[in-house]
């Protein structure tokens, strides 16, 4: 059997461009088909179209595989794309930069640099040991969690687009202008001392030519590590949108999360801050209180906090910062935070 | 008797790292010993940015991810 298999599975790797212009056109058949697949499964079911139950039905059949099939190809793209900036090049594109611009890179590169928050304490070092400041270390630190390829396709397929882009822009924000301020305030001496003693090395960049073929291999391997990882929380999210859409009256959280209420946005931050979840998990929740008219700028503050600052996170950082450094860092995201969600909800 | 070394400090990626490396060299029948280093000073002390990292006889062979099945088979095939 596995004769005749092995090659099978092994051709994409050999045929890589055949396999891609194959791929994209059968992703877009796929998508192209959905809404009505989507009709026509709930019209062959016993529900009237037009009633709550129709509505929430056709609504779960066309989201969950919209979902699922954006979401695929987008980290199947970006495994592709991270396969070009690994965190010894985004360091070496930092390293010996002035604070301002290099701000800007860093958040930027915190978008597309793969990063899993168990690498955070390794890659801090890292960054520092190589001569990038301070402040934009912190730039990448907070960016690269918080405005990540799965938020911001979540963001998009169950939002659209503007509030993806919304996401983006102030996401970049919060990690460009707190990694600034904490650059000004000049903390280094609040780095554990073993960390700020270190001898500085050069920030060399590992030759890895890798051809087509294996970036397709870093594709399909963050398919499987992402997308198997969080299919749940979506379909948990999809289920809620869905009740929701056939069910619950409008405007039921409007009350106490809705414009008029001042604390409802520092509110957010506290209870987000130390809960810990992916951007998949805290979708549902994002969900839930959007349809419920919670204020847009209270919610997305809520989902920054939860992303970009958790308890665990602190916990590994202590390893490597005093306090002070901590509850600095903490204190300036925070503040960024709060104000996007006052500003959104006051221009909104 | 190969010496292996998990590098990264304590994630469920490091653990399954260890556990496939162990599986594979035991299905090749190459004797390891392994060691897993937590401590972030040590990992940064091999150059490793993105962990787990994977050091065999005192080089660094893997770092950023778990490394694939095929992949830790040829460290124990290439003698």
């Amino acid at each position: 059997m596995d004769a005749v298999f092995a090659p099978l599975r092994r051709w994409p790797s050999q045929q890589p461009l055949l396999f891609l212009i194959l791929a994209i056109s059968a992703w877009f058949g796929l998508y192209l088909l959905l809404a009505p697949a989507a009709e026509a499964l709930v019209a062959a079911l016993p529900v009237e179209r037009d009633s709550h139950l129709g509505g929430a039905l056709q609504f779960f059949f066309y989201d969950t595989p919209k979902v699922l099939l954006l979401l695929t190809g987008i980290v199947f793209v970006m495994g592709m794309v991270n396969s070009y900036f690994t965190p010894e090049r985004t360091r070496a594109l930092l390293a010996g930069r002035t604070e301002g611009a290099a701000n800007v890179m860093a958040a930027s590169l915190g978008i597309v640099t793969p990063f899993c928050s168990c690498s955070a304490v390794p890659l801090f070092i890292g960054f520092v040991q190589a001569g990038v400041p301070l402040g934009v270390t912190f730039s990448f630190l907070i960016s690269a969690p918080m405005v990540n390829e799965v938020a911001l396709t979540l963001l998009f397929a169950m939002f659209g687009w503007n509030v993806a882009l919304l996401y983006l822009g102030l996401g970049l924000t919060v990690a460009i202008v707190a990694g600034w301020v904490i650059g000004r305030l000049k903390m280094e001496a609040h780095l554990e001392d073993w960390v700020r003693d270190m001898p500085h090395t050069a920030a060399a960049v590992g030759e890895d030519r890798l051809s087509l073929g294996e970036r397709l291999d870093a594709g399909f391997t963050s398919v499987r590590e992402i997308v198997g990882k969080v299919w749940p929380y979506i379909l948990g999210g999809i289920a809620i949108g869905a009740g929701i859409h056939g069910y619950v009256p409008q405007d039921f959280m409007a009350s106490f999360m809705g414009k008029d209420a001042w604390w409802a946005v520092p509110l957010a931050v506290v209870i987000g801050v130390p809960m810990y979840t992916n951007a998949a998990g805290v979708i549902p929740i994002v969900q839930a209180l959007l349809a419920k008219g919670a204020a847009l700028g209270t919610v997305l503050a809520f989902m920054m906090s939860v992303i970009a600052l958790s308890l665990p996170e602190m916990v590994i950082l202590r390893k490597v910062l005093k306090m002070r450094l901590i509850a600095t860092f903490v204190g300036v995201v925070a503040t960024g935070i709060l104000l996007v969600g006052y500003v959104f909800n006051a221009v909104l | 008797m190969k010496e292996v070394k998990v590098l990264g400090s304590g994630c469920a990626n490091c653990r399954t790292t260890a556990a496939l490396i162990e599986e594979v060299a035991q299905a090749k029948g190459v004797a390891v010993t392994m060691q897993k280093v937590e401590e972030p000073r040590e990992i940064v002390g091999y150059g490793v940015m993105s962990t787990p990292g994977v050091v065999i006889d005192g080089k660094v062979v893997h770092a950023g991810g778990v490394p694939s099945r095929d992949k830790i088979a040829g460290w124990f095939s290439a003698v």
